[in-house]
């Protein structure tokens, strides 16, 4: 438990992907089975333990110290778990054992643990352990870690240890289960490949490339099919037949986070042996809605017959990777478009539709398509259509992102000239630059924020915002500066987006998606930036007022 | 007669109304007594200073000899009278040449301890508790959540860091008087022998430690030769934690930002600072410590400045302890 809640110390803290991965990586190689197994489910949320109240955890404290002490500290530090595990009076006796509390002691005797007994057992891990090991086993009690690591990138780190791809461990990982000795085992080298016995597992998918101009010239428009992109969430629908004859149902995210169970609607319709890759989407009486509307139904892990009734779930399908047992992920694209439109023409729901293909014969055509989508078959559905989708007829489906037999050919982003409002030091490399901003619209007379970009610049770029950010300071709040944004003096910002929401969140009440900067406009005054209504001009119709 | 009839604060500092003397004052004044060398403590432009030997030569560093009109030293344990007082220094623990002082009038003692701490420092004398009826104290971290671990374990933390990354410069704010030689002796008691490189605004005081026979090991200055960041990979770099947000930062490849102080206990704080790698040492005495000392020594009262008195004033009231907090300005809370 000591290693692990150093980990946890070093990972909350470390903002770099590659940094966290040295960590992981580290720590799978130095703990030994079954610790670094239930670490790695605990990381990769895999783990349901039987929770800790934060009003137990706060009676337990205050038994043992006085509550107008506890209530300074609490106050001062902010965070429960992390009050009690640096206040936490030790009782100083010396028959208290000193050894190390172990992860796999934790998981076994609360799960055969009563709700009346937990306290007690708490009680006394935390006598056993230091502050570091209290913070750990407290936020593991309480739920969510928060050291900003995903389960894509814990397996990232497995991957590592023996050289392999992620994607392999996808592949097998919906099999297995916790401590996961097998898997530690076959990428040290030191056992075989575990077998997947999930009979709906998730297969790692493929992904495109961004075309470039020049591309065009180099291929015939003849070898490729092409389809709408959806403004949605990528997934994955998979059913197979487990060794009793029932058929399972998973729904996948596009890293193969199952995300099922906040989709019975979905799950119910999903009634053959198949697996299907397709788009995740709201549908309206036919009509698919904005982004934000399928919001409502993603991060949860449960989900209200009301919410399925206002918000019904429905996927787009794309591509079919198996069916009837039969992996056909090895097939042309050509052939396996052919047996989808067959197999979803088979079900019995109009949950699950088909994603229509664009005809064209050259690529003016294609580019028709993308300009206007919806004289090109997207209908009234046009405003739902990030870009398109161009497949090569003869593509197996590969996981990962080959280069070449799959692009996509987004719309133009959208663009908006802001004004840079707040600055905030980076990390690692950016530690001593101002690389995170703050920028703002004009509203009347006002600006107000809209969004925030850490991106899309050039280091020279960021080396001149910097120098702008510290020679224009007029406020300091911690790592945060506020620069001179007046009508006259600033820095306007050419900022590019995917898309626009209605957002309660910001003062403006519009969220942007997916925003970076796309130039900087030493040339334009502040108050030629853009306004707050040419922002909200963008939003999705039914978002306007 | 009232114990802050003789000794009581004011807009410039704690003042003694018999001896005519100031201790730690925040404004120049005709006679100050000065507990350590950091710079809210010891300011210049008194008429005259009484303070250690070492405090003053920290002192003249800072600010040049003219810091002062008259200077004047004391050793440790020492009585000298000051007009109807007698006052003598003891070791504080705090940096080296810290002290508390002790006033006494009409057969009872004050001690105001200044800055200080209980932890073992390699690099200055250990505090010495002095038996007295008022005892003066700081609160810096008086709160049950400071509980400092062993600094040992913590500089471990910094070398596992230097093994697991070493492509990258680890660079370690701290404090340039005290703590940044604390953490370059604890780094050599643990066998670290590379050669530490530190900002230029730390050469003169790691000088100073060295001539008082604090061995600090080789150190040279952080400078750049143009285009070689890569000779700092791997490395050991000390500076003022401010340096590190300054562009100054920038010659050193893809650094690590670690932090030693006291506030490194908060993960939050250490969030907030773009801390990747906290290192809980302070110079100031941990809530356990501070309880710990008033037991030992026991006094009538205890009067409480610079930091969350409410805690400790908390604290004295349930222990049957006479508590006041000391409303001193001018002390920063920061200063670590």
């Amino acid at each position: 438990m000591r290693a692990f809640s150093h980990l946890l110390d070093r990972l909350i803290l470390t903002p770099q992907r590659n940094g966290k991965l040295r960590l992981l990586k580290d720590y799978f190689t130095t703990t030994p089975d079954p610790e670094r197994g239930l670490a790695l489910a605990v990381i990769t949320g895999q783990l349901n333990l039987p929770s800790a109240k934060p009003a137990m955890l706060r009676d337990l404290i205050q038994s043992r110290m006085d509550p107008v002490l506890f209530a300074l500290s609490y106050d001062y530090v902010g965070d429960l778990a992390e009050t009690i595990s640096l206040a936490w009076p030790e009782k100083a006796s010396p028959d208290l054992p000193n050894s190390d509390l172990h992860l796999s002691d934790i998981v076994e005797t609360l799960v055969k643990t009563s709700r009346r007994e937990t306290p007690a057992l708490v009680e006394a891990w935390l006598d056993r352990s230091d502050s570091s090991v209290r913070y750990a086993l407290l936020k593991l009690l309480t739920g969510g870690l928060r050291v900003g690591v995903s389960a894509r990138l814990a397996k990232t780190a497995l991957a590592q240890l023996g050289e392999h791809d992620v994607d392999e461990i996808e592949e097998i990982w919906h099999g297995l289960e916790p401590p996961y000795e097998t898997l530690f085992a076959w990428v040290e080298g030191t056992g075989p490949r575990p077998e997947n016995d999930n009979p709906a597992p998730f297969r790692p998918a493929m992904l495109a490339h961004p075309i470039q101009d020049d591309d065009f010239t180099k291929l015939d428009a003849g070898d490729f099919g092409a389809e709408f992109k959806w403004d949605g969430i990528r997934v994955q629908a998979s059913a197979g037949l487990a060794l009793d004859g029932t058929l399972k149902r998973a729904l996948y995210s596009r890293t193969g986070e199952d995300i099922a169970r906040a989709f019975p609607d979905l799950m119910e319709a999903l009634d053959a042996d198949m697996t299907i890759d397709g788009e995740l989407l709201v549908l309206i009486e036919g009509r698919v809605q904005p982004f934000n509307v399928l919001q409502q139904r993603l991060n949860r892990k449960t989900v209200s017959a009301k919410m399925m009734r206002a918000y019904p779930a429905h996927i787009r399908a794309y591509d079919l990777l198996v069916e009837k047992g039969t992996d056909l992920r090895a097939q042309p694209f050509s052939e396996r478009r052919k047996r989808l439109e067959q197999a979803v023409a088979s079900l019995a729901t109009s949950r699950i539709d088909i994603s229509p293909l664009v005809n064209f014969d050259t690529w003016d055509a294609v580019a028709a398509a993308r300009q206007t989508p919806a004289d090109h078959g997207a209908g009234v559905d046009a405003d739902a259509v990030e870009g398109l989708m161009l497949k090569r007829w003869d593509s197996a489906y590969v996981p990962g992102r080959p280069k070449g037999p799959w692009f996509k050919w987004k719309r133009d982003p959208l663009s908006v000239d802001a004004v840079l409002m707040y600055a905030q030091r980076g990390h690692g490399k950016r530690s001593s630059f101002y690389s995170d901003y703050t920028f703002g619209v004009w509203r009347d007379e006002e600006l107000v924020p809209v969004g925030k970009a850490y991106f899309g610049f050039t280091d020279d770029e960021l080396k001149e915002i910097d120098r702008f950010v510290r020679n224009n300071t007029i406020n300091r709040f911690g790592p945060v500066r506020e620069v001179t944004h007046s009508q006259e003096v600033g820095l306007v910002l050419e900022v590019a987006f995917e898309g626009l929401n209605r957002s309660t969140r910001h003062k403006s009440g519009v969220a942007m998606r997916f925003p970076r900067i796309a130039r900087l406009r030493w040339d334009k005054p502040p108050a030629e930036a853009d306004r707050l209504e040419s922002l909200e001009a963008l939003l999705p119709r039914e978002d306007r007022v | 007669m009232r114990f802050d009839d003789w000794l009581h604060p004011t807009p410039k500092g704690l003042y003694c109304p018999p001896g005519d003397f100031y201790i730690d004052p925040v404004k120049p004044v005709a006679r100050a007594l000065i507990t350590h060398g950091h710079a809210d403590h010891a300011r210049p432009g008194h008429t005259s200073v009484l303070a250690s030997q070492q405090t003053l030569d920290i002192m003249a560093l800072r600010y040049g000899e003219g810091h002062a009109e008259h200077t004047q030293d004391i050793a440790y344990g020492v009585q000298q009278t000051i007009g109807d007082v007698s006052v003598s220094f003891h070791p504080a623990g705090h940096v080296l040449g810290s002290a508390q002082i002790a006033v006494n009038y009409k057969g009872k003692r004050i001690v105001a301890s200044g800055d200080y701490k209980r932890a073992d420092d390699p690099t200055c004398l250990s505090f010495e508790p002095v038996p007295c009826d008022v005892f003066i104290t700081e609160a810096t971290f008086a709160l049950p959540v400071f509980r400092h671990p062993d600094d040992r374990q913590e500089i471990q933390k910094l070398l596992t860091s230097v093994a697991q990354f070493p492509e990258r410069a680890h660079l370690v704010g701290a404090y340039a008087l005290g703590k940044a030689q604390r953490v370059i002796a604890l780094l050599r008691e643990a066998g670290y022998d590379e050669t530490i490189f530190i900002h230029g605004a730390m050469q003169k005081l790691c000088d100073y430690y060295q001539s008082q026979g604090v061995d600090l090991g080789p150190l040279a200055p952080a400078t750049l030769e143009k285009g070689k960041k890569g000779n700092f990979a791997g490395a050991i770099v000390v500076g003022p934690p401010s340096a590190f947000a300054d562009k100054w930062a920038r010659r050193f490849p893809d650094p690590i930002a670690a932090f030693a102080s006291g506030w490194m206990q908060v993960r939050q704080r250490a969030k907030q600072r773009g801390v990747e790698l906290p290192l809980i040492l302070s110079d100031h005495c941990d809530w356990d410590e501070l309880l710990a000392t008033i037991r030992e020594i026991d006094p009538e009262e205890v009067w409480i400045t610079h930091g969350r008195e409410d805690a400790l004033t908390r604290w004295c009231e349930l222990n049957n302890y006479t508590a006041r907090p000391l409303s001193l300005v001018g002390y920063e809370e920061e200063a670590e």
